[in-house]
């Protein structure tokens, strides 16, 4: 029992692999680079997550840092796309 | 197997079809997408092997800027292909 | 074990939950503008609820998560929104099952106007 914080964790943390494995395929399947820039969008707030967990199982302050620059320069990344997309820029 | 390994595995086979798929895929924006996530795949990576300066580094440069650096460069060249025609 | 440890973690579970089954959509749905309601409004929800979890599991970074937690709220929406309006501008077509269009309609009573 003393353990069981833990343990929901680590699953939470195979739910979220899982979750990276399926943006994968989308990424390889999508037809038009629109498709393949939604997985993008997916990607980063899913691998927020996933560094948030690390940072928790690692026990790690600083990884917290990582994923706030990460949150900041992939939305600039994103919106960039979209503006290519659009033709803009 | 240990859930850090699990991870680390799961990371480098992901970068690897990402950069395959950068490689074979038809139109470039799709290709900056894809590096795009190698370098994000990456960044993760060196989080897991102890080194989150390298990871803020890598997530600063590879995925933010050289995304909107490569996508800058192509809306350049597509413009100096039209007026030539 | 203490309590705010293991609500924490069941709530970081919901919030993974809810990743995955946003990831399940943007896998399996037909088109795109479907593919970016499955990939924005779930995993928002998800990685709010992950990040409040792991503050509640270690009550002293709340600070930093609750800063993280404000900035994806704000600029998840925003990214999609420009995908989207790229996406329509572009003129990518709707799934066959799809029922009304209404911003081609006022598009094209502007354009008769």
């Amino acid at each position: 029992m003393d353990k069981l914080p833990e343990i929901i964790l680590h699953i939470s943390t195979y739910f979220v692999s899982a979750g990276i494995i399926l943006a994968t395929l989308r990424l390889i399947k999508g037809p038009t680079m629109a498709d393949r820039a939604v997985a993008l969008d997916t990607f980063t707030v899913i691998s927020i997550s996933l560094i948030v967990l690390i940072a928790c199982i690692a026990g790690r302050v600083i990884f917290l840092d990582v994923g706030m620059v990460y949150a900041i320069l992939s939305f600039i990344g994103v919106v960039a796309v979209a503006r290519y997309i659009e033709g803009g820029l | 197997m240990e859930l850090q390994q699990g991870i680390f595995v799961l990371m480098g086979l992901a970068m690897i079809v990402a950069a395959i798929l950068a490689m074979y895929v038809k139109d470039l924006v799709s290709s900056i997408i894809a590096v795009g996530v190698v370098s994000l795949f990456a960044s993760i990576l060196y989080l897991l092997l102890q080194a989150p300066d390298v990871a803020m580094t890598e997530a600063a440069i590879g995925a933010g800027l050289s995304t909107l650096i490569f996508l800058y460069a192509l809306h350049k060249t597509k413009d100096a292909e039209e007026e030539n025609d | 074990m203490s309590w705010n440890s293991l609500l924490g973690s069941i709530i970081t579970l919901l919030g993974s939950i809810f990743l995955f089954l946003g990831a399940l959509g943007v896998y399996r749905m037909p088109d795109l503008y479907n593919r970016m309601q499955a990939g924005t409004k779930s995993t928002t929800l998800g990685t709010m609820l992950t990040l409040l979890g792991i503050g509640i599991c270690h009550y002293e970074w709340l600070g930093q998560v609750l800063i993280l937690i404000i900035f994806i709220a704000l600029t998840n929406p925003i990214s999609s929104h420009a995908l989207a309006r790229a996406a329509h501008f572009k003129g990518i077509p709707l799934t066959a099952k799809s029922v009304t269009d209404k911003l081609k309609e006022e598009e094209s009573k502007a354009e008769v106007l």
